[in-house]
């Protein structure tokens, strides 16, 4: 379609995913295999493991633009290098805290736990979180004024 | 039939020196499996086709159930692994004529018949085809589209070479004539003067893999089939569904190509029925792909479709499959269950009317556009004539004949068989039975692994560092799959425009072999560096694109996919404009983050030629005794103090072999033999290591070092406490706890007047929503035993479908012959159970005549099924492996690797991965066995390349990293206080990246760098 005649859109979220290569991209990827719909907002980051995201990667996603982050990894116990996971955790719940008090809602941070198997879950908390970050609006915070 | 020509005898039958080499005839799916685990494990295959390009029925195939994965973009890999495999040479258009010698050092005469192109030659441009003056019916389609006489079998076909098919050729068939194809062709390929080439092959062990033909119910005059134009077979409506097939993906009719509206599937056609097919066995499969073509035409058709299945019990017994079923009814496909009478034209527009009872006896009649034939399967003449050339020996069904206990066993030494040839199955356990033959084949030929195999050898990778990003971006099209949503053609320009991207293709496969071939051939012309495939998933082909890079000179690591059909085409099936615009969001993330890709090193670990197998039941005991067979040491442990598991309570398989003196065969074979070395009243207690090199400790205190694992620890019946008086009146039993009466006292069953047995106790309800799939048989088998032991005996089997697939079918028939009396309920109706005094009283309503029904049996049988053991989370967590949604092991594929774990080196099999029969369990002992044999006849195997490093000016050697690291793969190096990483041990997991305060360590290929890189080209709205 000719993008210069489409009318400048709505406002939609941009969310960006990070997934874990063994239990949640593949939980993704589950997803689409049994069909399960979701809201087209979210764009997904493949990294090894949940515990290779580091605080700093999810602020400059948010500086980078983003309205919200998901971050997903394996359940507790199931991660494919042992502690990953939990190390993701506990360091998610300290940014957690730390962003609000920087100004920016919660809710535009989101971890969960999805398993290889979990499609119809994946599903599910790309719903949940696009709609939430929806209702927060778009991120302004950390974004530059241009 | 040829004999074959006497030539000197390459080798004499040595059983310290067989021939490496192994043949396998037929090149459907596992005849193509078979051929790879044995290639992959040392030895040289000729892969024998019958047709002009392996692929096999799968080829055929729209989708595949459970998952709905396309059947061609799942299987297209594999034909390419095996079309470029250097140990595996394809001889199609050929037959084995015969076969002479023994195991280990057959002579197998080949004919190629044929192909009139030269395969050196053909450059698949097709121009030959487009001149050729003469239609014929396209078998690839059932005749339901046309073909020229010189012919591609399929686009996707391996080999990618036309052939003339000599039946139809003018040339061939008037000299002097036509000859079109051979002016226009540009490479000089066409060959009128090819003739036919017979060849002795020197090979160790046969597989043979001949696959299925579906039923032709041409004869059956009664379902209208050749008759009215509108009724079509199952395999007629996969090619209708198929994007590769004549509607080009979009569903139409034969007579008047409308779009149906109502289609109504007919099962069982030339199935469960001797009287009109000759088939009294049950085919199966037919249930599923009803129920998959079904659910895949209304999803088609956005909902716009009536779909009505008509049916005499439906079969869904396989993993994930009753759930599938579920599924579809609350889809809106309707389930009738009913026999249909007749079918007839209606009086309009070529619609079918069909006429049937429904289950209460009453007479109806509707009108479909479009009815399909559920048809079964059945060997086919071809593979019959070979079966008898061979001297292997057919069932009373017609197919190959195998032995109960070595599943893929023909009765000629040797010969093995898998896939459908042994009788009617779907496309995991196919697979699953061509790893096992493969097994089978290589046991006596293991002194000759690598002696007759070639090694790849990759060409030297161009230096690309000092090179400015040159980005191919190749779309794939996957059929329909993604280009009926994205818009393909718009988002290859648009990527055309991304800084850094060279060049921008797209193609209707890009798995293909020749699209493989392609890129290769783009890559290397127009000097690319760095490549990103949007298509599907990585966890399926980045290993296929990956290896073409190396082909093509390049670093593997240089690539990057973005997943736009698994993420995106499927998931926003109604959003084509957003998901267009979500798929060039991922390519031109894909493509930002492969600019910043860098070269890696290969890594290898070497491996330690040795297994460890959890549980020493049937399926572990088979495995360890398959693998120590071959010579690699294995460690079996069992969590009990006596070997057997499950089986030691099993009195006789649904083939009527008793079970207990196989049993102490093979446990006495465990213990004696000198490479198992067993462990009783064990179990695992930790694992560390991965592929090729495992640490395992055991509750014992010990230490087990090993390649492979394989793990096989059973599961449980379920034993439904304080139900139907389960556990509080004596004459309750489950399964199992009957089959122990027949092995230690079946004199005491002898006086009972009357038993019944409860069929789907505690199945396929809410709570435990799968199907077993063997407690019906199990079941049935043992009302015949009674009966046996007394024939007076009144048996009530109340049941909700009985599902008696494959020759299991012919048990159920000899039930009702024998006066065993089904009735059926359903979870509205389910029979009441109580006792009065002693006895035990049960009250049934009989739904087909509508009133209730008082029973007082002697025997209450609870047909329960089997529920995973509880300690399955603990082992799961520890060999990282995953747990499906009913709680068994998870395969890496549900399809195409079932016996595989996700987890590199990690196999499954018996029990633990869903309820089977014992034959079953074997194959697929067997099957695992195979796969680990893969790694363990290597002396290393890959590992992981793409590993943290560390900057150390910028570390200041604070030691977080040290601290999270699992793999004590990183540390402090006293002399200069810096952290640094031992690559050997490095798993890429990236915990010390995000760890490090100082930004000072880094992953290879997905540092901060190339992560924030694709963020920020995630953001990038330049549409806006
Ligand atoms: S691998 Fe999934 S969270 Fe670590």
């Amino acid at each position: 379609m000719d993008k210069t005649s489409v009318q400048k859109k709505e406002w939609e979220p941009k969310i960006i995913a990070f997934l874990c290569n063994w239990c949640s991209y593949a939980g993704a990827d589950l997803a689409g295999v049994s069909r399960f719909q979701y809201p087209p907002n979210i764009r997904v980051v493949r990294v090894p493991c949940s515990g290779r995201m580091s605080p700093n990667i999810l602020l400059d996603a948010l500086k980078a633009g983003a309205d919200g982050v998901l971050v997903s990894g394996c359940h507790p116990g199931d991660c494919h290098y042992i502690s990953g996971n939990l190390f993701a955790r506990r360091r998610f719940a300290i940014f957690k805290s730390l962003i609000e008090f920087l100004g920016i809602e919660p809710g535009r941070l989101n971890f969960s736990w999805i398993s290889a198997a979990e499609g119809e879950q994946f599903a599910k908390v790309v719903k949940e979180v696009t709609e939430r970050v929806r209702a927060l609006g778009p991120a302004r915070r950390l974004v530059k004024e241009i | 039939m040829s004999s074959i020509p006497n030539r000197p005898i390459s080798q004499s039958p040595d059983s310290s020196n067989p021939e490496g080499s192994v043949l396998v005839v037929g090149g459907g799916i596992a005849g193509v499996q078979a051929a790879l685990d044995l290639a992959n494990s040392g030895f040289f295959v000729y892969l024998v086709e019958r047709t002009s390009a392996i692929g096999g029925s799968m080829s055929q195939l729209d989708k595949t159930y459970p998952t709905n994965d396309c059947s061609a973009c799942i299987l297209s890999p594999k034909l390419v692994e095996c079309g470029r495999h250097l140990n595996i040479k394809i001889l199609t258009l050929s037959e084995l004529l015969s076969l002479e010698g023994e195991p280990g050092a057959f002579r197998a005469l080949v004919r190629q018949n044929p192909r009139y192109v030269d395969p050196n030659k053909c450059i698949a441009c097709g121009q030959c085809a487009g001149k050729c003056p003469k239609k014929v019916p396209n078998e690839f389609d059932l005749g339901l589209s046309k073909r020229k006489a010189i012919y591609l079998k399929f686009p996707q076909a391996v080999p990618l070479k036309y052939a003339i098919d000599p039946r139809y050729c003018i040339r061939l068939n008037k000299p002097g004539r036509c000859g079109l194809c051979e002016k226009i062709c540009p490479a000089g390929a066409i060959n009128f003067k090819d003739v036919a080439k017979e060849e002795v092959l020197n090979v160790g062990s046969v597989v043979l893999a001949p696959g299925f033909s579906p039923f032709d119910p041409s004869d059956l005059d009664f379902t209208g089939y050749g008759r009215l134009p509108n009724v079509v077979t199952s395999m007629e409506f996969e090619r209708l569904l198929s994007p590769s097939g004549p509607c080009q993906g979009h569903l139409k009719r034969p007579s008047d190509q409308k779009v149906p509206k109502r289609i109504a599937w007919l099962q069982c056609v030339g199935s469960r029925d001797i009287n009109r097919s000759g088939h009294a066995y049950c085919s199966s499969v037919c249930c599923m792909y009803a129920i998959k073509e079904a659910v895949i035409a209304k999803e088609d058709a956005h909902g716009d479709l009536s779909a009505s299945i008509f049916f005499i019990d439906m079969r869904t017994p396989g993993k994930e499959f009753e759930a599938y079923y579920n599924r579809a009814i609350e889809k809106g496909i309707s389930f009738h269950r009913a026999r249909v009478h007749t079918v007839l034209p209606s009086q309009e527009d070529n619609n079918v009317l069909i006429r049937y009872a429904d289950e209460h006896g009453v007479m109806r009649e509707e009108e479909f556009d479009l009815m399909v034939l559920s048809v079964g399967l059945e060997l086919s003449k071809e593979a019959i004539e070979l079966a008898d050339r061979l001297g292997v020996k057919l069932d009373p069904y017609k197919f190959i004949d195998t032995d109960v206990f070595r599943p893929v066993v023909t009765n000629r030494p040797g010969v093995y068989v898998c896939g459908a040839a042994s009788g009617p199955k779907d496309i995991p356990r196919s697979v699953t039975d061509a790893s096992a033959a493969a097994l089978e084949a290589e046991r006596i030929l293991s002194p000759s692994r690598w002696t007759k195999t070639k090694k790849k050898v990759f060409p030297p990778e161009r230096d690309v560092h000092a090179e400015s990003p040159r980005v191919g971006v190749f779309v794939c099209h996957c059929g329909t799959n993604i280009a009926s949503v994205v818009d393909v053609e718009a988002v290859r320009d648009y990527a055309r425009g991304l800084p850094g991207v060279a060049l921008s293709q797209d193609n209707l496969f890009t798995c293909s072999q020749d699209t493989i071939n392609h890129m290769a051939e783009t890559i290397r012309k127009e000097h690319l560096n760095r490549v990103v495939v949007a298509s599907c998933t990585p966890r399926t082909h980045e290993p296929l694109f990956q290896e073409t890079l190396r082909d093509a000179g390049i670093n593997k690591f240089l690539f990057e996919m973005a997943n736009i059909r698994d993420q995106d085409s499927w998931v926003h099936q109604n959003e084509p404009e957003a998901a267009t615009e979500k798929a060039k969001d991922l390519i031109r993330m894909a493509v930002a983050k492969v600019k910043l890709h860098e070269p890696l090193p290969y890594n290898s670990v070497p491996v330690t030629k040795s297994a460890l197998v959890v549980g020493g039941g049937v399926a572990g005991m088979n495995a360890a005794l398959s693998l120590a067979d071959q010579g690699f040491p294995v460690t079996l442990v069992e969590k009990k103090s006596i070997l057997g598991g499950h089986a030691r309570k099993f009195y006789r398989t649904w083939q009527g072999s008793i079970v207990q003196p196989y049993l102490k065969k093979i446990i006495d074979q465990v213990e004696s033999h000198p490479k198992i070395d067993l462990r009783l009243e064990t179990t695992v207690s930790s694992v560390e290591g991965s592929v090729g090199q495992f640490r395992t400790g055991l509750s014992d205190g010990s230490t087990v070092e090993h390649g492979v694992a394989i793990l096989t620890v059973g599961a449980e019946s379920y034993k439904p406490m304080g139900k139907w008086l389960y556990g509080e009146n004596p004459n309750v039993h489950i399964l199992l706890e009957l089959d122990q009466i027949f092995i230690k006292d079946p004199e005491s069953l002898k006086g009972l007047s009357q038993a019944v047995f409860i069929h789907c106790a505690g199945s396929r309800v809410p709570e435990r929503p799968f199907c077993s799939g063997i407690c019906c048989t199990h079941a049935i088998t043992q009302a015949l035993e009674l009966k046996k032991l007394n024939p007076d005996m009144d048996i009530f089997m109340l049941y909700r479908d009985i599902r008696t697939y494959g020759q299991r079918e012919r048990l159920y028939q000899e039930a009702r012959s024998k006066g065993i009396i089904f009735i059926r309920y359903d979870l509205d109706h389910l029979p009441d159970v109580r006792q009065e005094g002693k006895d035990i009283v049960v009250e049934a309503e009989d739904l087909i005549l509508e009133r209730k029904l008082i029973l007082h049996p002697g025997l209450l049988v609870l047909a329960t099924g089997v529920r995973p053991r509880d300690d399955m989370g603990e082992l799961s967590k520890l060999f990282k492996c995953s747990v499906s949604s009913d709680g068994f092991f998870l395969e890496a594929h549900m399809k195409l690797r079932p016996v595989d774990f996700a987890t590199d080196g990690v196999y499954l099999a018996g029990l633990c991965h869903y309820p089977k029969s014992m034959d079953e369990s074997i194959a697929q002992a067997q099957a695992a066995a195979a796969r680990a044999a893969i790694v363990l006849s290597q002396d290393a195997v890959p590992a992981e390349s793409i590993t943290a490093i560390v900057d150390q000016r910028k570390c200041t050697g604070c030691g977080v990293c040290t601290h999270v690291c699992a793999y004590h793969a990183i540390s402090i190096d006293p002399a200069v206080g810096k952290a640094s990483v031992n690559t050997g041990l490095c798993k890429g997991c990236g915990a010390c990246v995000a760890g490090c305060r100082s930004d000072a360590v880094t992953l290879k290929n997905i540092g901060n760098r190339q992560i924030l890189a694709a963020v920020e080209a995630a953001m990038d709205t330049m549409d806006i």
